[in-house]
């Protein structure tokens, strides 16, 4: 699927994710090396999209494992199942220790928990690890032989390894510095918003029923609003969020009026609020708006 | 700038030919700008470009980018590095095998209005390509071809003057809005052009390569917008919370004393029948930080108070347990202005306004302020207190009282103090740091949000 980076992007955008430059090729370098990809950006440019879309560009079988403070190997790695271990124990309360013993020890006790599963899966499956820089540092340790040699060691078992090789993508929004020995075993992604042109057409893509002139201004409001200093500002996926409410509105213009009545969809601090409707609305209802065009033509 | 005879110091010699050696060179390169550019990285990016092709200029970027550069900053970093390091490699080929371009020629019998035309409309919506060669065509109309001023600073901007070229916000400011005014951003981008285009001239010209500088850290600050300076001391605050949220919970689980819980044991041993196989412990409370933060904002600091109140402002946001003071003479509590007010402007207005600082000379009295804040809190003050001074400690020649400063540190479970000048002028002149270091757990220069890091990591470091 992803043997060059035109295959790549064009893999991409078939499934409704229009990749930048750096995207398309370091996908391709993900699926060719098979190297873990880190990817940083601002909340909302798209990053777990990203990686559902190669999901489904690949065929493969998407596994998420969304991080949050004190997440630990139990819940990430595997676990054992004692209850079945201890049923085993009384139903044979005659066998032999150590019959028992390594009996209660094996696959059948396990409870894989997404990175097992993600690497005992016959197919090969496309590995989210989400917000990883919300987990402690210990973890990040913990997942440094997942990433680099696809392979678990349980103690009691011995050591997993990968039926298959996963395509793995680990997303962060930069509230922490991660460790060095994270970063080197990844290829590195930065998602930035994207350019007028290329939001453009992801907007028209998810909603293409939008009228084209409507789409432009929406969209040239979104990029006037990114401008400000906002405390969020506001994402690609509120962006679409907010053409389908125009859809839905039927509205035909963005005046301040329309602005004001609708920009809670894709602004969501009072603060910010009132920002917005101060700096972009007062321009929307004066003609000064045509000036930013120019850069288009 | 001098141009004394050691800038343009002739050819360094060149290393052996192909790409893995000029990959090195690049690698060394990137670490003498600080990244972090390992062996395995190095391979890495060799393995990457053993699967891209090589024709496309963006695609060989990228794949060096992704393998080397690791984190936001290193990747403006890598741009910039990049894009130095080929032309120099290019532009030294071509002096070596003595390559010489067709340089315009017959640019001087053009209507000049023509060309001022052409060139603004190439800037406004032409491709790279395009506006790399009004660069050129410039240079050669307007830039006296062959006898620059050699300081290439001063040839842009001559040529920019004589063009004619004002920005978009330039002329929004002298209240005339027409369609002449060309986007802030272009212009940058052609200036960017006409400086390159100047250096392969120079280059072409002296026949030699002039030494590669450093970046300064002007080249990898971060744009530069009091709003975005803001935001980004937001977003180092935020993350500092986070880790002070965090700090107790790295713990669990491996300290011995914990107690445990008789009732969720017991509970959880019906699912065993009985048997309390799993013991249950009482969660660990992670420490609530009390922030008491001290703010300098007299005249000496000026420059530093905005940067000082925005990372008040930020603390504000995330701490709720934090009392803030600013001091010029004497010191006064703004815990609830900031409470009250979201907007830094407004916040920044009502301190300078009406915060009650009484600020007779102007002159900062640090000796007196912590008698008055030793009057004010002492009673507060417990192990469990954090204090932070942001301050340069210049104490006017006052009576700096480190007596008092001390007795506030040893009732407070830590004293940290972040400094606004560089730690060069430290201890020059009036600056007294020196005798209240001895109290600090910590005494930080911090006038970016770089330094702003650094301190936040320490501050959140599990204590001894």
């Amino acid at each position: 699927m992803l043997e060059t980076v035109e295959e790549a992007r064009d893999a991409l955008s078939s499934v409704g994710y229009l990749p930048g430059e750096s995207t398309a090729l370091v996908s391709f370098l993900a699926a060719r090396l098979g190297k873990p990809v880190l990817v940083e950006g601002p909340a909302g440019v798209g990053k777990t999209e990203l990686a559902k879309a190669l999901a489904r560009a690949t065929g493969r079988k998407l596994v998420r494992l969304q991080c949050y403070e004190g997440l630990d190997e139990s819940k990430a790695l595997y676990e054992w199942n004692y209850r079945k271990q201890l049923l085993r124990i009384q139903t044979e309360g005659d066998a032999g220790w150590d019959a028992v013993q390594d009996d209660i020890f094996a696959e059948e006790f396990l409870l894989s928990r997404p990175l097992l599963q993600a690497i005992a899966e016959t197919e090969p499956v496309v590995l989210l690890i989400d917000e990883i820089d919300k987990t402690d540092q210990e973890f990040e340790a913990m997942l440094l032989e997942v990433l680099s040699d696809f392979q678990i060691s349980i103690p009691e078992l011995g050591v997993v390894e990968a039926k298959s090789t996963p395509l793995v993508l680990l997303t962060s929004n930069n509230t922490r510095e991660l460790t060095e020995a994270l970063k080197r075993r990844c290829l590195y992604l930065w998602l930035d918003y994207p350019d007028l042109e290329r939001e453009l057409e992801i907007v028209r893509l998810h909603a293409p029923e939008l009228g084209e002139t409507v789409t432009r201004k929406l969209v040239e409001v979104v990029h006037m609003i990114r401008a400000l200093d906002l405390k969020k500002p506001p994402s690609i996926a509120e962006s679409i969020d907010w053409a389908r409410a125009l859809l839905l509105l039927g509205a035909d213009d963005i005046d301040q009026s329309v602005l004001e009545r609708t920009m809670s969809i894709i602004v969501k601090h009072r603060t910010d609020l009132d920002v917005v409707a101060e700096r972009v609305g007062v321009k929307l209802s004066g003609e000064a708006f045509a000036a930013p065009r120019a850069s288009t033509g | 700038m001098s141009a004394g005879g050691g800038l343009y110091g002739g050819m360094p010699p060149s290393g052996p030919p192909g790409l893995a050696p000029r990959l090195l060179e690049l690698a060394d390169a990137l670490r003498g700008e600080g990244l972090a550019v390992g062996t395995s990285e190095l391979l890495d990016a060799f393995e990457a470009l053993a699967a891209v092709p090589w024709t496309e200029r963006e695609d060989f970027r990228e794949a060096l980018a992704a393998t080397l550069a690791k984190s936001q900053e290193d990747r403006r970093v890598f741009e910039i590095v990049f894009d130095r390091f080929f032309f120099r490699s290019v532009e030294r080929q071509a002096v070596e095998r003595g390559l010489k371009e067709e340089r315009f020629s017959g640019a001087e019998r053009l209507d000049l209005e023509e060309l001022r035309e052409r060139i603004a409309a190439a800037i406004r919506g032409g491709t790279d390509g395009e506006m790399s060669d009004a660069a050129r065509l410039a240079i050669a109309a307007f830039g006296r071809q062959g006898e620059g001023s050699g300081v290439i600073g001063v040839d842009v901007q001559r040529i920019r003057r004589t063009l004619g070229l004002r920005s978009e916000a330039g002329q929004q400011a002298q209240g005339t809005p027409d369609a002449t005014g060309i986007p802030q951003e272009r212009l940058r981008e052609f200036e960017r052009h006409l400086r390159r285009e100047l250096e392969r001239d120079l280059i072409r010209r002296t026949r030699s390569l002039p030494p590669a500088r450093p970046l300064s850290d002007f080249d990898r600050a971060l744009p530069t917008a009091s709003s975005q300076d803001l935001a980004a001391v937001h977003r180092v605050v935020a993350q500092l919370k986070r880790r002070l949220a965090t700090q107790g919970h790295e713990q669990r689980g491996r300290r011995a004393s914990t107690h445990v819980d008789v009732r969720r044991t017991m509970r959880a041993s019906l699912e065993t029948g009985g048997v309390p196989l799993r013991l249950k412990h009482r969660p660990r409370r992670p420490r609530r930080p009390e922030l008491y933060v001290l703010c300098d904002v007299s005249t000496s600091v000026t420059s530093a108070s905005v940067f000082f109140l925005s990372v008040l402002h930020a603390l504000h946001d995330s701490f709720r347990k934090l009392r803030s003071f600013v001091f010029v003479e004497r010191i006064s509590e703004v815990t609830d202005v900031f409470e009250r007010e979201r907007n830094f402007a407004a916040v920044s207005h009502r301190i300078a306004s009406d915060a009650g600082v009484a600020d007779v000379s102007g002159y900062t009295d640090y000796g007196r302020v912590w008698l008055e804040f030793l009057d004010r809190v002492v009673d507060d003050l417990d192990p469990r207190s954090t204090v932070i001074v942001l301050g340069d400690a210049r104490t006017n020649g006052r009576d700096a009282r480190p007596r008092a400063f001390g007795a506030m540190a040893e009732r407070a479970g830590r004293t940290f103090w972040m400094n606004p000048e560089p730690r060069l002028y430290w201890n020059y002149g009036d600056s007294v740091i020196q005798v209240y270091e001895p109290y600090c757990d910590g005494v930080y220069e911090c006038w970016n949000t770089r330094q702003l890091e650094v301190f936040a990591t320490a501050l959140t470091e599990p204590r001894r």
